[in-house]
């Protein structure tokens, strides 16, 4: 593999993975937030 | 007798001799290091890494130096911690320690600048090998578009200890990294208020409303690291790290170990890191014209990363009606929590009522997680194909 090819298919695999595993992450976060919302006593003690 | 008396006096000037004789690239890295140490004082710049690493670089370039010998006190301290990326990895688990990810499980499509803080990798990874560079030189180097040092050390130094790189140029790589993070506030600013209006900058946006639960605080580092486990397994060690830190602090239930974790293990890890990253910093191998080039190639990358978080926030910006200050897409690289602060007090150089820390902090840390993602993904993908 030729080093034009190779540095272009790590710009767009490489970028383009870390943004949807980042993404993945994201809605991942969220449902984090669905599974463990905030308890009455952590609202109080905030 | 006066025979013997000469011999032993000229064996004192040895080193002297050797300085004359040879001694041009040794003075050179010597006075290298008295500008690390200036800078580590009287700057305040990153003095934590610099000192060692100074220290490290002045005690291998002085003249008939041994300490980079076999079994010599610097070799030692690397094929300890260096060799076998020990070190960097130790200081992940401090870093995590120190890292509050609350704003950004508050916030979290602010992650997204994270991943956007990361495009200067990429692209210089290309330009690097447009310059010449060999595959695993050109990754090393797009590697300080990380943000990273440990990141830095950890990815050159695999390609270090295959022969696929100069043991030297890890040295490079490693001085190049840290002192661009500490540039970040010299670096940043001029490249914000170029890609953003007025009008932009001065947008105030409203506080995080969302709340972070201490089960989702613990639970998220778990899922991080499985995450990056299933998605970039040679990354792992440089994911699970960091998030082991942000586990036993979050947790609650081990505050010996997170103290001992954001302390005693980074200070002590840090220390030995840079003295062992100095002795690689020898005259003779260091001073080429590649090292020039790391260090251009580490500004570029690191002005990329900040390019690709702002023109992300303006996209941002446009979609959303003028709601998202694209200033806070500067924050999306690693250097935590500098690159917060510095969009905090950026915005509020245009609007005085404007407070935007949370947000930058969401993507600071979003930064922290991309910038090491980033680098699992790319080891991953040169294993992918061969390469390593």
């Amino acid at each position: 593999m030729n080093n034009t090819v190779f540095g272009l298919t790590m710009l767009v695999v490489g970028m383009g993975g870390t943004l949807v595993t980042l993404f993945i992450i994201t809605l991942v976060i969220n449902a984090l937030s669905l599974f463990f919302p905030v308890r009455p006593d952590e609202e109080e003690k905030k | 007798m006066s025979e013997a008396i000469l011999s032993a006096l000229g064996a004192l000037f040895e080193g002297v001799r050797f300085l004359f004789a040879h001694g041009g690239p040794n003075v050179i890295m010597i006075s290298v290091a008295c500008v690390m140490f200036w800078l580590a004082i009287a700057k305040g710049v990153e003095p934590l890494l610099l000192l060692p690493i100074a220290f490290g670089c002045l005690l291998v370039n002085l003249p008939l130096s041994e300490v980079m010998h076999a079994d010599g006190v610097l070799k030692t301290l690397y094929d300890f911690g260096i060799g076998n990326e020990l070190f960097p990895l130790l200081i992940f688990v401090g870093i995590g320690s120190m890292t509050d990810f609350t704003p950004l499980l508050a916030n979290p499509r602010l992650l997204l600048f994270g991943a956007a803080g990361q495009v200067g990798i990429f692209v210089t990874l290309l330009l690097a090998l447009w310059l010449g560079f060999s595959k695993e030189e050109a990754v090393s180097v797009a590697a300080i578009g990380a943000c990273d040092g440990p990141t830095v050390i950890y990815v050159s130094n695999m390609f270090a200890g295959m022969d696929r790189i100069p043991t030297a140029m890890v040295g490079a790589l490693a001085v190049a990294a840290y002192s661009y993070m500490a540039l970040v506030p010299v670096i940043q600013p001029p490249i914000m208020r170029l890609l953003t209006t007025k009008k932009e900058r001065a947008v105030k946006m409203p506080s995080p409303k969302g709340k972070v639960s201490k089960a989702a605080l613990i639970a998220f580092p778990i899922v991080v690291t499985v995450i990056t486990g299933i998605v970039a397994p040679k990354g792992l060690p440089l994911m699970g790290m960091i998030m082991l830190g942000n586990f036993i602090k979050v947790s609650g239930v081990a505050p010996r170990l997170a103290s001992a974790a954001e302390n005693e293990i980074a200070n002590v890890s840090t220390l030995f890191l840079g003295l062992a990253i100095g002795g690689t910093m020898l005259g003779t191998q260091f001073l080429t014209r590649e090292t020039l080039m790391v260090f251009g190639l580490g500004l570029v990358a690191i002005m990329i990363d900040t390019v690709g978080g702002i023109l992300l926030g303006k996209i941002w910006y446009l979609l959303s009606g003028g709601k998202v200050n694209p200033l806070v897409g500067a924050a999306g690289i690693s250097a935590y929590p500098m690159a917060a602060r510095l969009v905090q007090s950026e915005g509020q150089r245009w609007n005085k009522h404007n407070y935007l820390l949370m947000h930058a902090m969401a993507a600071n840390t979003g930064g922290q997680i991309g910038s090491v993602m980033a680098a699992a993904i790319m080891l991953s993908l040169l294993k992918g194909l061969g390469i390593i």
